[in-house]
């Protein structure tokens, strides 16, 4: 393309100068939480750089007290790392079942002749717009329901959640059939003259060249739940069986205002859960770009 | 490749033995979910015990294993809590509905009221098998009793016992207090405190099957199988009472009532309006930002590319929460700015329309970069020699975007805009932690907020303030399922259209 010097200068510095103001104006939440979180107090307003910077609330989310210049000792507000670390727990469990379920399916839709085989596939695409943040009041129906007969299934119980996350699985089933659609149907072939039944081709051929896309799935599953509120809000009412997401919330009650405590914590547990995703979104784009996960 | 060709006799007896292992399990819990009154979903356990043992034994049903995990998850995790929902919006199901029949007699069967007229006060004696009890009043000294004593305990008269107890002791022994009776001339006499005894007596006797009488005053509570309440002669209905089917009810409610009518229209319009304006503003600035960053002249991209993604990459409830708190009216740094700077406070959170731009402004900081991404994908699959040819024409780059650049995008981006719009819907997390739905909207008879989604107004009405009306939530969301399946039908309908479009036969 022919582009005089002098007006490439211009739109360069144009396209710079549009690219950092907008990244100023996106990242400011990001500096000011950061800011916050060395306030003291909970109610302190002032610029980005504190007057006296105080790490009272990074001490208190990591779970320690911290004693004031005072010698008033300040009790942690909330179980943060337990939060996450429930979170944690919960989201992995959950995205390892809806692997465990929907590699299988998808192996046979790719790959394999049956009746109703299309129909299937279209209700899945179909089935899978409708979230299971919308049947909140049938999925807490129902597992308080269960914990009449056993509390491991009832209200306040990570299984119940688990459970409930698996219905996760409607687009991960597409996902992972598009990957085994990529499959050279040769190498089938192969291995059905050397004898090998569908089970053996699916576990001994198929699983190992689908790593890469295993591992996407699941990451996607996992970030999904961990941000994942309505169903589990209404299933957790504990403190200490609370996962981040809802946990998080109790910072802000109109009663309890802890913005600053609020900062730290936030700082504390979205950095660990914002590295993963950074590291593995250049293997999610392809992903993606297959269905609408996140927004 | 190693392949074993036939497996191994172990294999065998351990596929078979798992499989056993299932089947008796599940069919255990079918059993145990069916003898504690959970027949639906005993009825469901014991489906998935037989179809597993029929598909996992049978030869001819090999490929069937296969899928019937998979489709068995999907049937179970959404498609029957979906129908459930929709279910419950013909019952009364809620906070004053939520047992059975059985259940809610057994409770008012238990009532108990005390006769403060013929209350005494007792002491608690230390002796050597236990516990008596001392009324002073009428100089009664009770058998001495332990724990898990059932029966009456037998009275006779007696001087004033040495031991008698403080009243620290029998706070101690409360519990113990609770489970006995003592029998008097005056009758059985329970703990009605901690300092005294006093008759206490059932409230209700159960006369027939529907209907119970107040012991006392002799009126007559007359099971209603239509409202799911026990109710007096006037009316009167007393909680809690059970769950029963409604019919279209809740939906009269929905559609017919005025003053739940209204507010649903105005979230109605709101939800749609919310989710066009969300959907337009993130694939606006995420196009253009994936223009930028196409650009061949621009250095440091990798750098731009992480630093724009950033909001997508924290996770959405700690952003949102913060948001809550940097747009707060009185403690928030964005009124501190703009109070600083032009003098104003902006009430983000009690004003109709800020708290709705707001929801936007939040919305479209957390969405674009999921556009950006993919509209940089996508930007790369436009042949350059059309720009090229746009650029020898002398055409404005406002005109090459209008001509060359969208008419080609927008084909492949449909379906996720669609899913984007669909999503945003049902973007509850957003204005549950946000806003709440507040503002609320005035004169309604269930709150209902400027900013609710037709799914967090539900959420609302069934676990925040209005007090658990699941039959009411499950009416509305009978609604919001019938405008998803709209939805989803129109994006399968152009997903077909991009597959065919691409050729991949999707």
């Amino acid at each position: 393309m022919v582009e005089h010097r002098h007006n490439l200068w211009i739109k360069k510095i144009l396209a710079h100068g549009f690219l950092l103001l907008f990244l100023a104006l996106i990242l400011f939440p990001f500096f000011m939480v950061l800011s916050i979180s060395l306030r003291e107090g909970n109610f302190a307003t002032g610029g980005l750089i504190p007057d006296r910077p105080t790490l009272e609330h990074w001490i208190l989310a990591f779970g320690f007290d911290y004693t004031r210049a005072d010698g008033t000792i300040i009790e942690p507000p909330f179980p943060v790392l337990l939060w996450l670390w429930n979170s944690i727990k919960v989201s992995t469990i959950a995205s390892a079942g809806i692997l465990l379920l929907s590699t299988t399916a998808a192996y046979a839709f790719a790959r394999m002749k049956f009746r109703g085989r299309g129909a299937l596939l279209d209700s899945l695409l179909i089935i899978q717009m409708f979230p299971a943040s919308l049947a909140v009041v049938a999925i807490y129906a129902i597992f308080d329901a269960l914990g009449e007969v056993s509390p491991l299934l009832g209200i306040d119980s990570h299984v119940s959640l688990v459970l409930a996350y698996i219905s996760g699985i409607t687009l991960h089933v597409w996902t992972i059939k598009g990957y085994f659609d990529s499959i050279d149907p040769a190498l089938d072939k192969a291995a059905a003259i050397d004898g090998a039944s569908p089970w053996q081709t699916f576990r001994y051929i198929f699983l190992p060249l689908s790593l890469p896309i295993l591992a996407v799935v699941f990451v996607l599953a996992f970030i999904f739940m961990i941000g994942e509120y309505p169903v589990a809000s209404v299933l957790l009412r504990e403190t200490d069986q609370m996962t981040l997401a809802i946990g998080a919330r109790q910072y802000l009650q109109e009663n309890n205002y802890r913005w600053g405590d609020f900062a730290a914590a936030a700082i504390l547990s979205g950095l660990p859960i914002t590295i993963v995703f950074l590291y593995a979104q250049k293997f999610l784009v392809a992903g993606l770009s297959d269905g609408g996960v996140k927004g | 490749m190693t392949v074993a060709t036939q497996p191994a006799i172990g294999k065998t007896i351990f596929y078979w033995a798992a499989l056993v292992t299932f089947v008796v399990l599940t069919l255990y819990m079918a059993w145990i979910l069916m003898t504690a009154g959970e027949q639906g979903i005993g009825l469901i356990v014991l489906a998935i015990s037989l179809s597993a043992a029929v598909i996992f034994a049978s030869p001819k049903l090999y490929t069937q294993r296969f899928v019937f995990p998979g489709i068995l998850a999907v049937l179970i995790f959404i498609l029957v809590p979906v129908l459930y929902t929709s279910y419950l919006g013909f019952t009364n199901y809620g906070g004053r509905n939520l047992l059975d029949f059985d259940s809610a007699t057994k409770y008012h069967l238990a009532l108990r009221e005390v006769d403060q007229d013929n209350e005494q006060a007792f002491n608690l004696v230390r002796s050597e098998q236990g516990f008596q009890i001392w009324l002073p009043d009428q100089s009664l000294l009770s058998e001495p009793f332990m724990t898990g004593h059932s029966e009456p305990l037998a009275t006779s008269s007696a001087e004033t016992p040495e031991n008698l107890l403080s009243v620290r002791d029998v706070v101690q022994n409360r519990s113990l207090l609770q489970e006995v009776s003592i029998d008097t001339p005056d009758g059985v006499l329970r703990a009605s405190g901690l300092r005294s005894f006093a008759p206490i007596t059932p409230v209700y006797e159960q006369v027939d099957d529907n209907t119970l009488r107040n012991r006392s005053t002799g009126e007559l509570l007359i099971a209603n199988h239509e409202t799911g309440f026990y109710e007096f002669e006037s009316g009167e209905q007393i909680a809690p009472g059970w769950k029963v089917h409604v019919g279209w009810a809740n939906f009269a409610r929905v559609l017919g009532s005025e003053s739940i009518r209204a507010p649903m229209v105005t979230i109605f319009i709101w939800t749609m309006t919310f989710a066009f304006l969300s959907m337009l503003f993130t694939f606006a600035v995420g196009l253009v930002l994936a223009m930028v960053l196409q650009w061949e002249h621009l250095r440091g991209k990798a750098i731009y590319r992480v630093m724009l993604i950033l909001p997508y990459a924290v996770p959405a409830f700690i952003s949102i929460l913060v948001f809550r708190g940097l747009f707060n009216q009185n403690f928030g740094e964005i009124n501190f700015i703009l109070s600083s700077i032009f003098g104003i406070k902006p009430a983000w959170f009690t004003d109709p329309t800020l708290a709705r731009a707001m929801t936007l402004i939040v919305n479209t900081w957390l969405g674009y970069p999921y556009m950006m991404l993919l509209a940089m994908g996508y930007l790369q699959s436009i042949p350059q020699d059309h720009y090229k040819a746009a650029a020898l024409e002398g055409a404005s780059p406002v005109r090459t975007f209008f001509t060359i650049t969208l008419p080609q995008l927008l084909p492949p981006f449909a379906p996720l805009l669609i899913a984007n719009f669909a999503f945003n819907f049902n973007n509850i997390v957003l204005i549950l932690l946000l806003t709440s739905g507040l503002p609320d909207i005035p004169g309604t008879t269930i709150q209902a907020g400027y900013t609710d989604l037709l799914g967090s107004f539900t959420y609302r009405i069934s676990f925040l303030d209005s007090g658990q009306n699941f039959g009411l939530a499950g009416a509305v969301t009978s609604l919001i399922f019938i405008v998803v399946a709209v939805i989803a039908y129109v994006n399968f309908i152009a997903l077909s259209k991009a597959a065919n479009a691409k050729g991949t036969g999707r």
